[in-house]
């Protein structure tokens, strides 16, 4: 089963006098539980790709379609809907709500998404200790390493079991050992719960972990291959 | 406490200094609105009761016509009578009934047109406050007797005294001609010109026999126990008298619309005062939520990544503000009513204030009184203008695109 299909897609930014490519007719087909890594130098596209699929950014051509729908006609209210209920984003500067607890972080998504208070509480509890952060729940950002504020993001990405996790270097601000322990805990996410994982990176200890790897550059897939993950 | 409720509240204290100064405009803007709006309700209800109280009272039934063109002829039959019947009736005593002739007073020296007022010696000195104001000699005591009550000024104009006689010269009701000669026996001192120059007074029954009024006269005055209630006793008036088509009942501010255009003038310019006070309130708070807005642009776009809608986020925003406004009210109307008080107990003056208000009547010192309303009036009215300051911060939250806004830093 197709989870992210993307048709020819385009997207040019203009900087300055210059116009980039971003995307420069783009394809590529991405099936269920699958474990991706989008490697390219910076500036290749690849967070623009992301981007695109999680309805953050609308294309200037082409299609996008998540599961069985086409998102890049939605509207802003729909694509919020879309995001809320299927994709989960795990950023590269973590972006959690610096006045909001680790717990409170982990609620606040599941809170708009409207489920009783109980089992958001449960519900936190069980994924801050699966992140390994029990014990932390009531710490602020300002108050956790840089690791440990990933682990909060993650778990606010996950805690609702998307379908699709999308996410943006990762561990570019984690120390080798953390960033062994998050791609760890995303491996295990994807097969235990056949969640679909998009990750964008250049780091190379992270496409370790794919099963496969999409190479970009200025725009287009120069390559795509499957892989034993580590 | 519901998760966005926290959210609200706490970032309502990210930059506690200028979340605080903001709460200071509005605290010290509904100190002054409590103060100034206590200050004003206080000096109305003065002005109304002392003028009402010195003479014409809260209601007054009369014959149509007579309130716009006062001709001796527009008179109440049987005036005492109805008086009797309406202080059976309302279970009030103060009721009484009275006639109105004008008439040129002289004495050996002097002549001066006055108002010449009948009135009922036992019941006059319960509607007005013109009895107890006499300053020389004793107010009148025998409804029959062939004596009146003048101002200072009119006893000053015709250098008169207690005891000398005056002369009185009108016409009856019947256009005849009417004189009489009256013993002056007491001088009354009201601080209002007009009624000490231009006013006498005398018994009713005396001045039915002068002006030929056959038992009638041509008004009946009403003093409620205090200005809330005169509506409901108006009302109990006009059923009372509903059987006498002749008769009319005018409340105060028909009687006196002179009082209550100067109150609606006072009020308008105070209210435009205010409007300017809440304007720049609301135009702070604006400030505020703007950079509050804008400073948090990275974290919106993260929000509206995750799944958040614009509209949610604008109810954030508006919810951050009401809180702020909610802190801004209370504080103000608690500070305004505590500030209000000390001038309740101390009175409240000005070099100059009582030349200005002696023309309403009112003492040189004025003693304001914080009410339900006018504590939470002003506060209010801001409290609403915050929100509405929100509006455009809240709105703009819908041009925001996720990650335009998260690259903002």
């Amino acid at each position: 089963m197709t989870a992210v299909r993307c048709i020819d897609l385009c997207k040019t930014y203009r900087q300055g006098d210059q116009d980039i490519k971003a995307l420069d007719h783009l394809s590529i087909d991405i099936e269920k539980g699958e474990f991706v890594c989008l490697m390219s130098p910076s500036g290749g596209g690849k967070t623009t790709l992301l981007n695109a699929i999680g309805g953050l950014d609308i294309p200037d051509s082409g299609e996008v379609w998540i599961a069985d729908e086409r998102i890049d006609q939605m509207s802003k209210g729909q694509l919020a809907d879309l995001r809320l209920a299927n994709i989960g984003f795990v950023f590269q500067a973590y972006n959690l709500i610096p006045v909001l607890s680790a717990q409170e972080n982990v609620e606040f998504v599941m809170q708009v998404q409207g489920i009783p208070a109980a089992e958001r509480r449960d519900k936190s509890h069980a994924i801050l200790e699966e992140v390994g952060l029990k014990g932390l729940e009531t710490r602020r950002p300002a108050e956790m390493s840089g690791g440990q504020q990933q682990r909060v993001a993650v778990a606010r990405a996950i805690v609702s079991r998307p379908e699709l996790v999308l996410a943006d270097e990762p561990t570019a601000n984690l120390d080798s050992k953390t960033s062994a322990e998050l791609m760890e805990l995303f491996t295990e996410l994807n097969e235990h719960h056949s969640t679909t994982f998009i990750i964008a990176t250049h780091d190379q200890r992270v496409q370790a972990y794919a099963k496969r790897l999409v190479r970009m550059l200025d725009g287009r897939i120069v390559g795509d291959a499957e892989q034993h993950a580590a | 406490m519901n998760i966005v409720l926290r959210l609200a509240w706490r970032n309502l204290w990210r930059h506690s200094r200028r979340t605080w100064l903001t709460i200071g405009a509005m605290v010290f803007s509904n100190v002054l609105l409590v103060f100034m709006i206590s200050l004003q309700v206080s000096m109305y209800g003065l002005m109304i009761d002392n003028t009402l109280k010195v003479f014409s009272g809260h209601m007054q039934v009369q014959a149509p016509g007579y309130k716009d063109d006062q001709k001796m002829r527009q008179v109440v039959h049987d005036v005492q009578p109805l008086a009797a019947r309406l202080r059976r009736e309302l279970d009030s005593e103060t009721i009484a009934a009275r006639g109105w002739a004008f008439g040129l007073a002289s004495s050996a020296e002097r002549s001066y047109g006055i108002g010449i007022y009948g009135v009922e010696p036992e019941f006059e000195p319960r509607v007005s406050n013109i009895p107890g104001l006499i300053e020389q000699g004793r107010y009148l005591d025998d409804n029959n007797a062939s004596e009146i009550v003048i101002g200072t000024m009119l006893a000053r104009n015709l250098r008169i005294g207690i005891g000398d006689e005056l002369t009185l010269l009108g016409s009856g009701v019947d256009g005849s001609f009417a004189a009489a000669v009256v013993n002056v026996v007491g001088i009354f001192g009201s601080g209002v010109k007009e009624i000490d120059r231009n006013i006498a007074q005398m018994p009713l029954g005396a001045f039915q026999d002068i002006f030929y009024m056959d038992g009638a006269g041509h008004q009946v005055v009403l003093l409620a126990p205090d200005l809330d209630q005169a509506e409901f006793l108006q009302a109990s008036v006009e059923a009372a008298v509903s059987d006498n088509g002749d008769l009319v009942v005018h409340g105060w501010d028909v009687l006196l619309p002179g009082l209550k255009q100067a109150i609606q003038a006072d009020m308008s310019s105070a209210f435009f005062m205010y409007g300017i006070l809440v304007i720049l309130v609301a135009f702070s708070v604006l400030n505020t939520q703007l950079m509050s807005v804008l400073e948090r642009t990275h974290e919106f776009g993260i929000v509206m990544a995750l799944g958040l809608k614009p509209g949610r986020l604008g109810r954030l925003v508006m919810l951050e503000t009401a809180m702020m406004g909610f802190i801004g009210m209370i504080l103000g109307a608690l500070a305004g009513a505590l500030f209000t008080t000390w001038f309740t107990v101390n009175g409240f003056t000005y070099p100059g204030m009582e030349e200005m208000v002696s023309n309403f009547n009112l003492p040189g010192r004025v003693y304001p009184r914080a009410t339900l309303v006018s504590m939470f009036a002003g506060p209010l009215v801001v409290f609403l203008f915050t929100l509405a300051a929100a509006v455009y911060p809240a709105l703009r939250l819908h041009r925001l695109h996720p990650v335009e806004a998260m690259r903002t830093n």
